[in-house]
């Protein structure tokens, strides 16, 4: 999946994380995260949204989350959402990777 | 005893929080909704954040049921792609008017599962009524897939399509309840009430509840957790309901042991439906735990 412009998915509420995804041409995946939570989970956040790419093939993206606490499956949804609209693509892959 | 569906808690489908704290609750189904309460900018959002928290969350045994969108459009399609994958939910049909709204929507559930090797009629329907015409066709949709488990009354819709608006009482709604309640127990599956949405007039959500349970439905849609208990209040059989149905199957019991064929109990006659109501009462009150 190619990100072709920015875009932004989530919210600022509690249980939340607000994923701006942005391209990143030939420069691999920048992560950039503020977390209310990011002294004992940042490294784990990190891990969830880099994880999350690979398996939407995404190679290239600037990442900048900002979590409140979010469950792994919020930020896994966030991250796809933001992801899906970044590259224009409206055939979505459910339950496998992405081509 | 099947599965109890005393009530039914709305979780609007992209707010991360509401889905979090929707398993701490002692409510018997969870309904993520992605139709209504989702804006249609944020559709896509809704349908991965509930197909994500199906994926992962473990809601300890409650019945999980999604609302989708309008299954004639690419977007309740996509809905359907997703949450039939999942093999977690139940699917709820909006708006259904007809027969023919609830094939059209299994053909796409059937195609989805066929092409993901899902065993062909494994995902649950239920199906909302929420207009007149939905109302007068609640015999055919009742029996129109052998999916459904439910169909449920939605009255803000509806009492719009009747160009009236909700009362204290409900008056409006008794036709359409009826209606509603006859079709499902003719077809053999559940009746689901509507939601009452003052959530801070607890007097009049009591009397709502007291009404419906009355009128024989197995249950309510609900919006705030804080209305799970006066349903679960309303639904559990009473100490004097239970002992009369203990009476009544330990008359049963008797009879059948002296082989006799006419009962009797205090001097009243027990016949079929007196039995059948008592077992149902004892059968309750064990599904909710108050008789072993």
């Amino acid at each position: 999946m190619k990100i072709q412009k920015t875009a932004v998915a989530g919210t600022m509420e509690s249980s939340d994380i607000m994923v701006t995804i942005a391209p990143n041409e030939g420069n691999g995946m920048e992560i950039d995260l503020d977390s209310t939570v990011e002294k004992q989970y940042g490294k784990i956040i990190r891990r969830t949204i880099e994880e999350t790419l690979k398996e939407l093939k995404v190679h290239d993206a600037r990442v900048h989350a900002v979590d409140k606490g979010a469950l792994d499956c919020a930020i896994q949804a966030r991250v796809k959402t933001a992801a899906y609209r970044a590259s224009g693509e409206q055939s979505y892959q459910w339950g496998g990777e992405a081509k | 005893m099947k599965r109890l569906r005393r009530t039914m808690l709305f979780v609007p489908g992209n707010n991360p929080g509401m889905i979090k704290d929707a398993g701490i609750y002692e409510q018997d189904s969870i309904m993520f909704d992605l139709e209504d309460s989702v804006s249609v900018a944020e559709k896509d959002a809704a349908r991965f954040l509930v197909y994500q928290t199906l994926s992962t969350i473990d809601y300890n045994g409650k019945e999980l049921v999604v609302r989708i969108n309008d299954p004639t459009t690419k977007c309740g399609i996509d809905d359907l792609e997703s949450i039939v994958r999942t093999q977690k939910a139940i699917i709820r049909l909006p708006k259904t008017e007809s027969a023919q709204d609830v094939l059209i929507c299994e053909y796409e559930i059937e195609r989805i599962e066929r092409e993901n090797g899902i065993k062909v009629g494994s995902t649950g329907m239920m199906a909302a009524i929420e207009s007149a015409a939905g109302v007068l066709n609640a015999k055919e949709i009742a029996f129109s897939s052998k999916r459904l488990v439910g169909i449920a009354l939605g009255a803000e819709d509806y009492v719009t399509d009747l160009k009236t608006k909700r009362s204290p009482e409900g008056v409006e709604l008794l036709f359409g309840r009826s209606m509603i309640l006859l079709a499902a127990r003719a077809a053999g599956i559940d009746a689901i009430d509507t939601v009452y949405s003052d959530v801070n007039n607890e007097e009049g959500f009591r009397k709502e509840v007291e009404l419906i349970h009355q009128l024989g439905f197995d249950g309510k849609s609900i919006i705030n957790p804080r209305q799970i208990k006066t349903v679960h209040e309303i639904y559990t059989p009473s100490r004097k309901d239970i002992e009369k149905a203990l009476d009544i199957m330990d008359a049963i019991e008797e009879a059948h042991r002296k082989g006799s064929g006419v009962i009797a109990l205090n001097g009243k006659m027990i016949d079929k439906p007196v039995v059948a109501r008592a077992q149902r009462t004892l059968d309750l009150a064990r599904a909710v735990g108050v008789l072993k």
